[in-house]
């Protein structure tokens, strides 16, 4: 990959905006370096609405950052599942599954729900609260590190709803009341919302935000 | 050096684009993101994936997916009764949250493009095209098969040591399906697709 020379021509330092959605480049109309002017443009090819940077990135990162925080302690505490059988009543929570898996020889799939389900929503979240402290402190610290980063993230998080969906197996085909009923806890609802406000999280941040620092700073 | 102006969409750098081998693919000079790539016959190949997929994922919603056999008895489950069952069982939000992503999304992302492409394959472009396009580019995160065939294959084991497990028709579908997505999703080129458009009009 060859570098770039040292000052880099961005878009929007020419009033050039980038269609988020089509790709299309459109130059912005006269004025429109201020935030609120872009936001009514809207793309020449498709339509979409066109913003500089996208609006509020990091004030909503934030926002839906912090309410996946405050769930992930229920979707971890509170029981996935409710197996109820002759032998009595059981609570599964997510960390709990993944013990039963370990313990009864099935470490693979210990390790791919504790990555997917624990690892993945946590290290998603530190990953962004260390992208938003960095380009709210317009830092210049490994911004090609920091641009994978965000890559990783945006692939990886959907990943985490696999749990969801393996409640939603179980419970539907474990219906005989002779064996046992189980049914979705509580812990579910928290985790879907967990994943759900993490992917829109991902999606309101701003990469571009994370080079931004440097043209300020060199100019 | 005379190709169009492009910006990159990760960091918003202003490159040239590159005259393009086939099956080649541009990263961001700065960043490193995924620019574009040009596959030889983008449309074509979209298009057979396309209609390969739209008969997998009917045969994966009609049949059921896994079954419990005991006592002789086997309880079976399609895709849509797992998503009712949820419902009834008052976890009415995760079962919105499993319709969305494993029906509604990958079913619209299927008929967008179809909608999109088969007119273009035969010199047509489709009315509401960019509004189309736009639908397409919001559905796709949010199509999780991949995911949850992970998560059949999970409850599966899980479930080995209660009963013995049936593998239904709907889950080898699901399996193709998995695959002929991923397949459409790196061959899909948005990019041409709109060049064609424009040499239409």
């Amino acid at each position: 990959m060859n570098r770039p020379a040292a000052a880099a021509v961005t878009g929007a330092s020419l009033g050039l905006l980038n269609c988020h959605v089509c790709g299309q480049l459109s130059r912005a109309a006269a004025g429109a370096h201020e935030a609120h002017v872009a936001h009514a443009a809207r793309c020449p090819r498709c339509a979409s609405a066109l913003h500089l940077r996208k609006p509020d990135s990091i004030s909503r990162t934030w926002a839906l950052l912090v309410a996946a925080m405050i769930l992930y302690v229920p979707a971890n505490m509170l029981p996935m599942m409710k197996t109820s059988s002759l032998f009595g009543t059981q609570s599964d929570t997510i960390m709990s599954g993944v013990i039963y898996f370990w313990t009864s020889g099935s470490w693979y799939l210990a390790l791919i729900i504790f990555f997917a389900s624990i690892m993945v929503p946590m290290l998603k979240m530190l990953a962004l609260v260390l992208l938003l402290v960095t380009v709210q402190k317009g830092s210049r610290w490994q911004r090609e590190q920091r641009a994978r980063l965000y890559r990783l993230v945006e692939f990886v998080g959907r990943w985490s709803m696999l749990d969801i969906y393996v409640v939603a197996v179980i419970v539907a085909l474990v219906q005989l009341k002779a064996l046992a009923t189980i049914e979705p806890g509580p812990g579910a609802i928290a985790f879907g919302a967990v994943v759900v406000l993490t992917m829109f999280a991902a999606m309101t941040f701003d990469p571009r935000l994370i080079w931004d620092a440097r043209e300020k700073n060199d100019g | 050096m005379s190709g169009a102006l492009t910006a990159c969409h990760e960091c918003d750098l202003l490159q040239r684009e590159a005259a393009l081998p086939q099956g080649g693919i541009v990263h961001c000079a700065r960043c490193g993101a995924e620019l574009f790539r040009s596959h030889p016959h983008s449309l074509e190949r979209s298009l057979a994936l396309t209609v390969s997929a739209v008969v997998l994922f009917v045969i994966a919603n009609s049949f059921p997916i896994v079954g419990l056999q005991l006592d002789g008895q086997v309880i079976q489950t399609t895709l849509f009764n797992t998503v009712r069952t949820l419902w009834h069982e008052e976890m009415k939000l995760v079962a919105a949250l499993v319709f969305v992503t494993t029906i509604a999304m990958p079913a619209l992302q299927l008929f967008a493009v179809a909608y999109l492409l088969l007119p273009l394959r035969f010199g047509r472009v489709p009315a509401r095209f960019a509004l189309v396009f736009r639908i397409l580019q919001t559905v796709r995160p949010w199509g999780m098969v991949e995911v949850f065939m992970l998560g059949v294959l999970v409850s599966l084991v899980k479930l080995a040591h209660l009963a013995g497990v049936v593998a239904g028709i709907a889950l080898w579908s699901f399996a193709a399906l998995m695959l002929v997505m991923a397949g459409l999703g790196a061959v899909f080129d948005a990019r041409g697709l709109w060049a064609r458009a424009a040499a239409l009009r």
